[in-house]
């Protein structure tokens, strides 16, 4: 599992520009929608946040666990994956991710969420600031993760007041 | 399809809305925003019209490629009769209108006619509605758009709304989006206003399709991380456009004390870009931008503390900073934040208060039209105060709210000699004397003086010729200082801004500032992978110039020819006094600006009195403006 990298947000780095959103809905789905796009930008101007979120792809997904059909299953880069020849679609998975990360698709009514993109994020590499960044373990500088972290929940705080 | 965007002709008078395709066939000629904006609006606007009149028509266009992820492509053209000059009034906007207007369903709208009461319009999910804003008359601009969302209850809907200038009729009123982003420059919230038109909100979500996504995305890509690896994108992404204060007051050339100098020199010396930073949250950016370039700032402690807005930008510096002679972020900060809650275009602002100031100075003025205000030089609350008469047309206040030609008629005719403009309208607080180039592209600007339509800004940067020769396809004089060849350039330029605006890319991601940025070839791909329409870049080229054509032809139907092409006289009279030794004692020369202006418009195909030829108008296949847009209504 050392292999695995994984797909960090660093909000105070996030300029609001939706690249991410948009390249990542038009590779998915060949469009521009944000209904489609599995990273999804808090944007408040008025308040002054820029939030992105998706999945943190949780090593004990409440997403997996609590389907009941089996549907979600992880791949080779630690992505919870949507088996959608198993999803019925009853999003029980989109109630319980504790991220709000996982989304509802309104056309086919089954959720939709990050597929780290087979291993290369399209979000990553169309974000300039390095507010989405796929990292492996080495990478990871704990004093950053500490301040990412501390940011993504104070962002969702100040989101929620 | 990205094509299937469609036209919506709102006619407030009569409380009806029309829904049209857009053809392809016009998509292949103007392209999208700026461009497909003026086509509508040379067939939809009769020359005797007054810009206030409800048969004046306002045009909303999102860009050929608005909503895509590259090369800041989120921007928004608004356009319409303007009310400073009588002419072609027009305005480019970034922040997230246009890619939400996409997402609505539309492209284009078309509102003509005056709403009986204050009113709203609402385009969602492919349809569109009239609704009342009586309730929302009278907020700023920000209040109102925080009261929209809620009432449409989207968190994603974005509005383009009006404030205080818009509805008291200030010629120079915007719209705005967001906190900062302004459809500036030609008075359209004046407009909007005149309409009883407080907002126009976009909602929804109908997915954008593309021609071949995955080309689009690599492509992109390639072009976006070159766009935004230029040393001047990184420098903007980092600093903003205040980085080109530095240079412009070092050097000299940046309107002081309402022109009577071209820098305030050491006493400027505050207003560096990098004193700025001390009060930048973070940077922002507008949708599909990827260089960044506005500060969030915040004021913590003092006269102005609790204030948190966008911005401010170089113009801003010039017109709350040197051209009234206050030298404090902090001022400017208030200033700008103000003029954005206002709705009013700062630019003009600044310039008709600094116009004001030195008016005061040699007593065209005086304490009677101000209501005791003293007009002194540095006075932070004489500016702010003055500011604010115009934005609610009080004492002197509502003669400026006129703009600059109307307010000179009253003032005295001799006022005007003082007033920094070009067919009525305020230029930017920069100081052209010095480079001729720049001069001409302010005095050409289908909308009056405007640096947005043509400027060069490679010009200052001295570049071999080879290389100029390479961008420009012709032989171009590299001394900044020089005339001749710059009509060429100007020419090139204005081409270039007008398919950047009419495909809705943000110019700071071109041939602006940078000779490395992308240009015609470069936008080539983008359009063939996004829509599936191939052009080639002297096709480009070619709509870029029947689209600035028809702008002309706009306002030579309106009264305007070769008489109105030219920079404000005292350039041609005052020598510039201060600056670096080769930027000092300069002024235009009348003889070589003729000079310019004739091989400008031979490049043009203009006659001498810079009037489309027949033949360039059969070239470009401009017919005669037939009125029947709206006739259907
Ligand atoms: S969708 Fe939510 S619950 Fe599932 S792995 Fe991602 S973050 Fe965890
Ligand atoms: S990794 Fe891929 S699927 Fe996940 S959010 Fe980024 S672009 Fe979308
Ligand atoms: S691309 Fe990066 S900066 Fe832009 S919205 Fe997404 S996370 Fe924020």
């Amino acid at each position: 599992m050392t292999s695995e990298k994984y797909l960090m947000v660093f909000p105070e780095l996030c300029t609001g520009c939706r690249e991410c959103e948009i390249a990542c809905s038009l590779k998915h789905d060949g469009v521009v929608g944000y209904q489609k796009s599995r990273i999804r930008v808090i944007r408040d101007v008025f308040e002054g946040i820029e939030i992105p979120v998706v999945c943190m792809q949780c090593i004990d997904a409440p997403c997996m666990n609590s389907c009941r059909v089996e549907a979600i299953y992880v791949d080779e880069n630690g992505a919870k994956i949507i088996d959608y020849e198993k999803c019925i679609g009853c999003r029980r998975c989109i109630v319980v991710c504790p991220l709000g990360a996982n989304f509802l698709n309104p056309e086919t009514g089954k959720p939709i969420k990050c597929d780290l993109c087979d291993g290369d994020p399209v979000c990553v590499k169309f974000c300039s600031t390095g507010a989405v960044r796929y990292l492996s373990p080495e990478e990871i500088n704990s004093e950053e993760l500490r301040l990412a972290s501390k940011n993504y929940i104070k962002a969702l705080i100040e989101r929620e007041m | 399809m990205v094509l299937n965007r469609k036209l919506g002709i709102i006619d407030l008078n009569k409380n009806k809305v029309l829904v049209r395709e857009i053809p392809v066939e016009l998509r292949k000629k103007h392209l999208g925003g700026r461009g497909l904006n003026w086509y509508y609006l040379y067939n939809s606007i009769r020359p005797d019209i007054d810009p206030f009149s409800p048969e004046n028509v306002l045009a909303i266009g999102a860009g050929l490629l608005t909503g895509f992820p590259a090369l800041g492509a989120g921007r928004t053209q608004i356009s319409t009769k303007n009310p400073m000059t009588g002419g072609v009034g027009d305005s480019n906007m970034g922040g997230a209108f246009g890619p939400q207007l996409r997402l609505a369903g539309f492209d284009h709208l078309l509102i003509v006619g005056k709403a009986e009461k204050p009113t709203y319009i609402l385009v969602k999910d492919g349809g569109i509605e009239i609704r009342s804003a009586e309730h929302l008359w009278g907020l700023d601009t920000h209040t109102v758009q925080k009261a929209i969302r809620e009432e449409v209850g989207d968190d994603r809907a974005e509005s383009m709304v009006i404030g205080r200038a818009g509805e008291n009729l200030v010629a120079f009123a915007n719209v705005m989006n967001g906190i900062k982003n302004a459809g500036g420059r030609s008075g359209t919230g004046a407009v909007m206003g005149s309409k009883n038109l407080k907002a126009i909100v976009a909602s929804g979500d109908i997915d954008l399709e593309v021609h071949d996504p995955e080309k689009l995305l690599d492509y992109s890509l390639e072009v976006d991380r070159r766009a935004r690896n230029t040393k001047w994108a990184k420098t903007l992404g980092r600093l903003g456009t205040p980085l080109l204060y530095d240079v412009s007051y070092t050097t000299g050339f940046i309107g002081t004390l309402n022109w009577q100098y071209n820098t305030p020199g050491e006493d400027g010396k505050p207003l560096e870009a990098e004193n700025l930073e001390k009060y930048s949250v973070k940077m922002v950016a507008c949708i599909g931008c990827s260089v960044h370039c506005r500060h969030r700032v915040k004021i913590r402690e003092g006269r102005y503390r609790g204030v948190v807005t966008e911005g401010p930008e170089y113009a801003a510096i010039g017109a709350f900073g040197t051209g009234v002679g206050v030298y404090d972020w902090e001022f400017v900060i208030k200033c700008n934040e103000m003029a954005n809650r206002w709705g009013v275009d700062l630019i003009s602002l600044g310039t008709t208060v600094a116009w004001a100031f030195e008016l005061f100075q040699r007593g065209f003025i005086t304490e009677n039209d101000t209501g005791g205000l003293r007009l002194e030089w540095g006075n932070e609350n004489a500016v702010l105060d003055l500011a604010r008469m115009i934005v609610e047309r009080q004492n002197i206040g509502n003669v400026l709210a006129d703009g600059m030609l109307k307010a000179s008629e009253k003032i005295g005719k001799e006022s005007l000699y003082y007033a920094n403009q070009t067919k009525g309208h305020p230029n930017l607080l920069t100081d052209e004397r010095g480079i001729p180039s720049f001069a001409l592209g302010i005095a050409t600007s289908t909308r009056g003086a405007d640096h947005l339509r043509s400027r060069p800004g490679i010009d200052l940067f001295q570049l071999p010729e080879e290389t100029l020769e390479k961008i420009y396809g012709h032989r171009i004089v590299s001394d900044f200082t020089a005339y001749e060849t710059k009509g060429i350039m100007v020419w090139w330029h204005e081409l270039l801004y007008n398919v950047v605006d009419s495909l809705g890319i943000c110019k700071f991601q071109t041939v602006f500032n940078s000779a490395n940025s992308p240009r015609f070839e470069d936008y080539v791909p983008l359009i063939e992978y996004a829509t599936g329409i191939r052009l080639t870049r002297e096709e480009l080229m070619e709509i870029g110039e029947r689209n600035y054509t028809t702008e002309r032809m706009f306002n030579v139907l309106n009264g305007f020819s070769r008489k109105d092409d030219y920079p404000p006289e005292r350039y041609f009279r005052e020598e510039t006094k201060r600056g670096l030794p080769f930027m000092k004692g300069r002024k235009l020369d009348r003889e070589k600006y003729e000079m310019m202006l004739e091989e400008y418009y031979r490049q043009h195909g203009w006659d001498e009195n810079g009037v489309p030829k027949k033949e360039t108008l059969e070239r470009l296949g401009i017919a005669e403006p037939d009125y029947s847009m709206l006739e259907v209504l």
